[in-house]
């Protein structure tokens, strides 16, 4: 009977979908239209071809299947994010480069949100998923619950990503920074969402362990505060059930708080709170040794998620938000420092007694570096909180840096690591193909954030001292086409830095490629990558 | 290691997750003093900032302090300050305030800030234009609506061909081509026939058929050695300055369609928000007048 609602349900879904490709209004929502038909058609073809098969046997032990396809879809997303965001990089050194031929999909206006949600919500959003359902199976002994509910997540969030990212090549926006794409779209990652939480929580329901381990605590919070961002940020009106265009329910300032409301917290809980809870497995699990504390672990876990939902308004320093809401949000922000850093110190402290791992170990060196600049972009963010510092610092490159050096250096390297764990022992290998590659991926990658982090501290600081230069007077000094010019190689420097971390990543691709294969470098040269490092 | 040992003493929680155990240890002194302090602090600031909203408002701050306040006193500050040089700004003979030393710096720091801030985008931060691109260079001493003080700052203070002010400048060249006026041919004449008094290399034949076109079509405009007419913006053909471009597929293609330069109306009378004041215009106006070729 369940099969055949699946083949109904299909078919129904490709035939509407056709109808609205045919009565779209606007050429996003058409080829959405489209997108979604292909693949009901052929999930419809291929439902319909498996009604004769005889029902699978229940499978036991852990549901893995989901997960190897969640380490590809990372590793993929991953390069298309670094590889744009390098070339929007380039573009703002060299505005040349916004082609004739590219103009109205692939200027900088088009790509920039294309880059920024390939790496928060591709990259990051698919690491997350995969290494919740990994470590929320291993940390309650149990198997994902839902049956195929795992797959649905999986293959619906990522077309997800594609709806959102041709809908930004095409012009379909909602001009809300990261919740770009428009109402449809919202309301297809609601329904994946849902489905997300189910299968965590069930999962973690049916557990056999007496308590829920602390990982499992950051993706709970991980998830159902995203769903409630989502939902409040994204409330607006289609302007016709057939078009993408629609309208926000809250205007003005209102609409201002709410988007900052949600951007902080994007922060907070996508990349802070969901990638604490990878920390929390593979930092104790590579360097074999148990947690530093669970009492820091309970305390900074509640402190965080109670303060940093107020920390949003920060963002609107001098602004038409009342000054009120603009102090809390300050406030917040500074108590937040401690909180933050309890993860930081957990983490490192998990590692000490196994210090001597940094120089034969590259998986524990970029777990470190990660740690360290996760502390550091959380000083960081707090102190560019303050009213007094965010005047010099707002709008400027400085912010850039700031993002970058927590992404690139935070998200990114503790991905990497999570990656480099996972994937011998999803494919069933004793190692990965080769830790000297392992290696160099570590150096390109932090010499590529070192890079981008210093030119865009130096440039933003610099172009927040020319925008509010005064001569004796009270003239301004600078145009802001002084300011362009001024920031010219240090643009140029940013973009390099890009390169190595994009460099490096394709190295971790084709490790990561050569162990799902099966393959081992040689015995003498991977004996030689056990030699500390220098 | 001596850490080893430490955490030895304080045991684990007893769990275990997948090989994962926990310490026991208790929170670090520093994190939990810096925590408290920043929350005491953080008491302090909302007392003395406004911060903790109500039914209607929200506390004040004992301070007083406000964001719009602040920036009202810098403000303030600055215009207290220059307020009688302003004054003097406004009232002066402009033509005389280069013989004021003081005015005339003062003029010219304000000026040039207006300028970098408003008039660069289109003109240039060095005033040089866009070659080509319709937008004028203001170094030269080649004046489309006139060079001298008075008439850069009914410029600036009216625009060009705009619907903002009544009295912006205003003129319109014909489309030759476009509507018809002319045929193809006559309009490479008369190409050639600009090329020739613009002294640049053009076909001899076709110049004089276009010199006898351009006597009936253009110069009661340009003038009739297509010198240019400042009254109404018709600029000189026969010199070297070229706002467009003087090659010949640019020339036809400003004789076929005609152009059409607009510049907005600056004066704060015409514009809701960013407008200019009288003594802002007056000072981009000595400003630009200074810098090269001003009449």
């Amino acid at each position: 009977m369940w099969e055949w609602t699946k083949v109904v349900a299909f078919g129904v879904i490709t035939l509407l979908a056709a109808l609205a490709a045919s009565w779209a209004r606007d050429l996003a929502f058409q080829v959405h239209a489209v997108i979604v038909m292909l693949v009901s058609a052929g999930m419809f073809i291929w439902s319909v071809r498996g009604l004769d098969e005889a029902p699978a046997p229940l499978p036991s032990g852990y549901e893995d299947g989901v997960i190897r396809y969640g380490v590809i879809a990372t590793a993929f997303w991953g390069l298309a994010g670094f590889l744009v965001g390098t070339f929007i990089a380039f573009q703002l050194a060299f505005p040349a480069l916004n082609f004739e031929f590219l103009q109205g999909f692939g200027n900088f206006g088009r790509l920039r949100p294309l880059h920024t949600s390939a790496v928060i919500f591709a990259f990051g959003g698919n690491a997350l998923i995969c290494t919740s359902f990994y470590i929320v199976q291993r940390t309650s002994a149990a198997r994902l619950w839902g049956g195929n509910l795992g797959w649905f997540v999986f293959w619906g969030y990522n077309l997800f990503i594609v709806l959102a990212a041709t809908g930004y090549l095409l012009g379909a926006t909602q001009s809300k920074e990261y919740a770009e794409p428009e109402w449809y779209v919202d309301i297809w990652l609601t329904i994946v969402w849902v489905a997300y939480l189910a299968v965590f929580v069930g999962t973690i329901l049916k557990r056999k362990e007496p308590h829920i381990y602390v990982a499992n605590w950051f993706f709970l919070a991980f998830i159902v505060t995203i769903a409630m961002l989502h939902l409040v940020n994204n409330l607006s009106i289609p302007v016709s059930l057939l078009g993408s265009k629609s309208v926000q329910v809250f205007s003005g300032v209102q609409d201002a708080m709410t988007q900052w409301w949600y951007g902080h917290n994007a922060v907070g809980f996508f990349l802070t709170a969901g990638f604490l809870g990878m920390m929390y497995y593979f930092v104790p699990k590579q360097a074999e040794k148990p947690v530093f504390s669970y009492k820091l672990s309970i305390i900074h876990f509640w402190a965080l998620i109670f303060l940093y939902i107020w920390a949003g308004p920060h963002h609107l320093h001098y602004t038409a938000l009342p000054d009120w809401a603009s102090t809390l949000g300050m406030v917040f922000s500074i108590v937040l420092w401690m909180p933050s850093w309890g993860g930081m110190i957990n983490g490192l402290m998990t590692l000490s007694g196994a210090w001597d791992k940094i120089r034969t170990d590259p998986i524990i060196r970029m777990m470190v570096i990660s740690l360290g600049f996760y502390g550091m972009s959380t000083f960081e963010g707090p102190m560019m909180s303050i009213r007094a510092v965010n005047s010099l610092s707002h709008y400027t490159d400085w912010t850039i840096g700031h993002v970058h050096s927590g992404a690139l250096g935070w998200n990114g390297m503790i991905t990497f690591s999570a990656l480099y764990f996972l994937t011998p022992r999803l494919w069933g290998r004793a190692s990965l193909y080769s830790l000297r590659l392992v290696n160099w991926h570590f150096w390109l990658a932090t010499i590529g954030i070192i890079l981008y982090a210093a030119s865009m501290w130096v440039t933003g600081i610099m172009e927040g001292l020319m925008w509010r230069e005064v001569d004796a007077q009270g003239f301004l000094v600078n145009s802001f086409a002084d300011t362009v010019q001024a920031k010219f190689p240090m643009l140029v420097v940013r973009g390099l830095g890009g390169v190595l971390y994009l460099t490096g990543a394709i190295i971790m691709c084709y490790n990561l490629w050569m162990t799902a294969f099966g393959k081992q470098q040689t015995a003498a040269v991977a004996d030689d990558s056990a030699i500390p490092a220098e | 290691m001596s850490n080893n040992d430490k955490q030895d003493d304080v045991g684990t929680t007893g769990h275990s997750w997948d090989g994962i155990e926990e310490l026991n240890n208790p929170l670090p002194r520093w994190w939990v003093w810096i925590l408290y302090l920043t929350i005491v602090w953080a008491i302090g600031y909302t007392i003395a900032y406004p911060a903790w909203p109500l039914v209607t408002g929200a506390t004040e701050g004992v301070l007083g302090f406000s964001t719009r306040g602040q920036v009202q006193e810098d403000i303030l500050r600055v215009e207290e300050q220059n307020a009688d040089l302003l004054e003097r700004l406004t009232t002066i003979d402009l033509a005389a305030v280069a013989d004021d030393d003081e005015l005339h710096g003062f003029a010219i720091n304000a000026g040039s800030s207006i300028f970098a801030a408003n008039c660069s985008q289109c003109h240039g931060r060095g005033a040089a234009g866009v070659q080509a691109g319709g937008y004028p260079n203001l170094l030269d001493d080649d004046w489309l609506w006139g060079g001298n003080i008075e008439e850069i700052v009914y410029t600036v203070t009216h625009g060009i061909r705009n619907e903002q002010s009544f009295d912006s400048r205003y003129s319109e060249m014909p489309k030759f081509g476009a509507d018809e006026i002319l045929i193809d041919d006559e309009i490479t004449a008369l190409v050639q026939h600009v090329r020739a008094i613009s002294g640049q290399e053009h076909d001899a034949e076709l110049a004089t058929t276009g010199a006898e076109l351009f006597l009936d079509n253009c110069a009661s405009c340009h003038g009739d050695a297509g010198e240019g007419m400042a009254e109404l913006g018709a600029p000189n053909l026969s010199d070297a300055i070229w706002l467009y471009g003087g090659d010949e597929e640019t020339i036809y293609a400003s004789i076929y369609n005609a152009r059409f330069g607009v510049m907005p109306a600056w004066s704060e009378e015409y514009r809701a928000a960013g407008g200019l004041s009288a003594a802002e215009i007056n000072a981009v106006a000595v400003y630009v007048h200074q810098l090269g070729g001003a009449q």
